[in-house]
């Protein structure tokens, strides 16, 4: 292994300059401070798709949406009890992505295993954000080792403790990895690549069932996130 | 007879060990992939998933944020008694359940599917899921929680006897280079395998394969344990590691369990039990000792029997 394709470790603000954000490659480990909020399908179809107001002054207080559900809870005094963190598989998202970047400003979005490259071309770089993966998965509790607080959960009663939008302040939280960089580029795209090269000379010596199902395919160089 | 306080004590202490200590078996098989993996994006996450169990057992903080959905398997020696039978049992398991959630704090994962109500508890429409099975003797019994989680990495499909080894190999290539790319199965996994039995069946097979047998348990029948050490090799043979990233740490092992099928069928199931493979297993004796151990030691001969009548094997089951 060359030193040199080691990864490099990046110290980022939750409300970071386009130029921060330029800096970033693909591959390289970021760790964040500042204030973070969890939003996932019931806080985008909440804003989104009904209309309700953000419960915070966004991306000002914090350009960094983590695809994320805690394990948390609030206690009967109204204080919280935050445990491990991990995010949760983005591509689901796809359908809000778009709009709710434009919506909150959001610069960063953190979560599991990416989004396509065509979602971070069409929705990312024209609104010049990046796409973070959180690490493992999952290293929760070394992502709940770096959240100082809990700020605030916002539609806690209507959307449940794992759909709520949690605000939490970070402190060197991490590691997470580039997946999505400003000029779009993906990750998981470029690694996928890199295997699919191998997989041919795996597969010798097997063969297709004999009941298929439709719509099957044997391009391994697929995905099964739409 | 075991008092249901004792019962509902352990499986409390069960909860929280299993959301927050990575079980030895599978840190052992970690650490030799960490050891061997040479793809530096790999290796850099297997690192930081070692130092999240440090960190997990320090704080006493729950390994992974998806805290998965806890589940109970039951086995009870033929002679065990419980103070107010299995309702008072599955009273003090759903009770658990609801407490550790709130205590540890859990991920309250469990939601009704079509409405999405929460109790915040993870308990609901069977929820937890509560399994059974049973020991020729004893009056202990066992319990053993597991908190699986991740909603990928699983699959199913009927295979058929001229399909053989060969369809088998392709349908466990498909689901881990399908569920592996962007590490969307949480590996490196163990992956059980389930073969036979029904459809059901056979997803419970290996489910139990992935989550009930521990990194190096083999098959009592020598030629699977054949095939899982083939199986284990074949998926470290991708190419690809944690994350999806280039490497090869997919497996950490390959258990395979089996149930009589139809004669035309071989059904087959594919499970990952992720990178946090929560479980704890506590036997609860007669005259309430408690003993904690990581092993479930559910796959016995008295579990894995062929013939009608059960006759013990001349060298006793380890786990009598």
């Amino acid at each position: 292994m060359d030193t040199a394709t080691k990864p490099q470790q990046i110290r980022l603000s939750t409300t970071p300059s386009r130029a921060d954000l330029e800096a970033l490659k693909i591959g390289d480990i970021v760790y964040l401070d500042g204030l973070i909020y969890t939003a996932r399908e019931g806080v985008y179809k909440k804003v989104i798709e009904e209309g309700a107001d953000l419960p915070l002054d966004l991306p000002a207080e914090s350009a960094v949406n983590f695809h994320c559900s805690p394990a948390a809870t609030v206690n009967p005094d109204g204080s919280f009890n935050m445990g491990a963190v991990t995010a949760t598989a983005s591509f689901r998202f796809s359908k809000w992505i778009g709009p709710w970047i434009e919506r909150s400003g959001a610069r960063i979005i953190i979560g599991k295993g990416g989004m396509t490259s065509k979602d971070y071309r069409e929705h990312f770089v024209p609104n010049g954000a990046v796409y973070l993966t959180t690490v493992g998965y999952g290293t929760g509790a070394l992502l709940g080792r770096g959240i100082k607080q809990v700020k605030a959960v916002h539609w806690n009663k209507e959307l449940g403790l794992a759909q709520a939008m949690w605000v939490i302040e970070a402190a060197n939280m991490g590691p997470f990895i580039v997946d999505g960089d400003l000029a779009g580029n993906s990750l998981f795209e470029r690694e996928n690549a890199r295997i699919a090269a191998n997989l041919d000379k795996v597969y010798e010596g097997t063969r297709p069932a004999v009941l298929r199902r439709f719509g099957e395919t044997d391009d391994r160089t697929d995905e099964v996130i739409g | 007879m075991i008092a249901i306080e004792t019962i509902q004590e352990t499986a409390e202490r069960l909860m929280e060990k299993a959301a927050i200590e990575i079980p030895e078996d599978y840190l052992d098989g970690l650490r030799t992939m960490a050891n061997t993996e040479d793809g530096d994006l790999s290796s850099f996450v297997l690192q930081a998933m070692l130092e999240n169990y440090e960190a997990a057992k320090q704080d006493r903080r729950a390994m992974c944020g998806d805290t998965g959905c806890p589940r109970w398997y039951v086995k009870m020696g033929n002679e065990a008694r419980i103070e107010g039978g299995p309702i008072a049992l599955e009273a003090a398991l759903r009770r658990a359940t609801a407490k550790s959630t709130n205590e540890i704090p859990l991920r309250p994962n469990r939601v009704h599917p079509l409405w999405r109500t929460d109790h915040d508890n993870n308990v609901g429409i069977g929820a937890p899921e509560i399994e059974y099975g049973f020991e020729p003797d004893g009056e202990w019994i066992d319990l053993v929680t597991v908190h699986k989680g991740g909603l990928f990495g699983t699959d199913y499909r009927m295979l058929f006897p001229s399909d053989g080894v060969e369809g088998i190999k392709r349908f466990f290539l498909d689901s881990l280079v399908a569920f592996g790319k962007r590490g969307l199965a949480c590996q490196p996994a163990i992956i059980g395998i389930g073969l036979g039995g029904s459809k059901d069946t056979c997803m419970v097979l290996g489910k139990r394969a992935a989550c009930l047998r521990t990194v190096g348990s083999r098959n009592s029948d020598a030629r699977i344990a054949a095939m899982e050490d083939e199986f284990k090799a074949l998926g470290n043979s991708i190419g690809m590691g944690a994350m999806g990233f280039v490497g090869k740490s997919m497996v950490v092992d390959c258990n395979i369990e089996v149930g009589y099928c139809h004669t035309g069928g071989m059904q087959m199931s594919v499970h990952a039990f992720c990178l946090s493979s929560r479980r704890a297993v506590a036997r609860i004796h007669g005259d309430g000792r408690v003993e904690y151990r990581t092993d479930p030691d559910w796959f016995t001969d008295y579990q894995r029997r062929e013939s009608v009548e059960w006759t013990p094997p001349q060298s006793l089951s380890k786990s009598a």
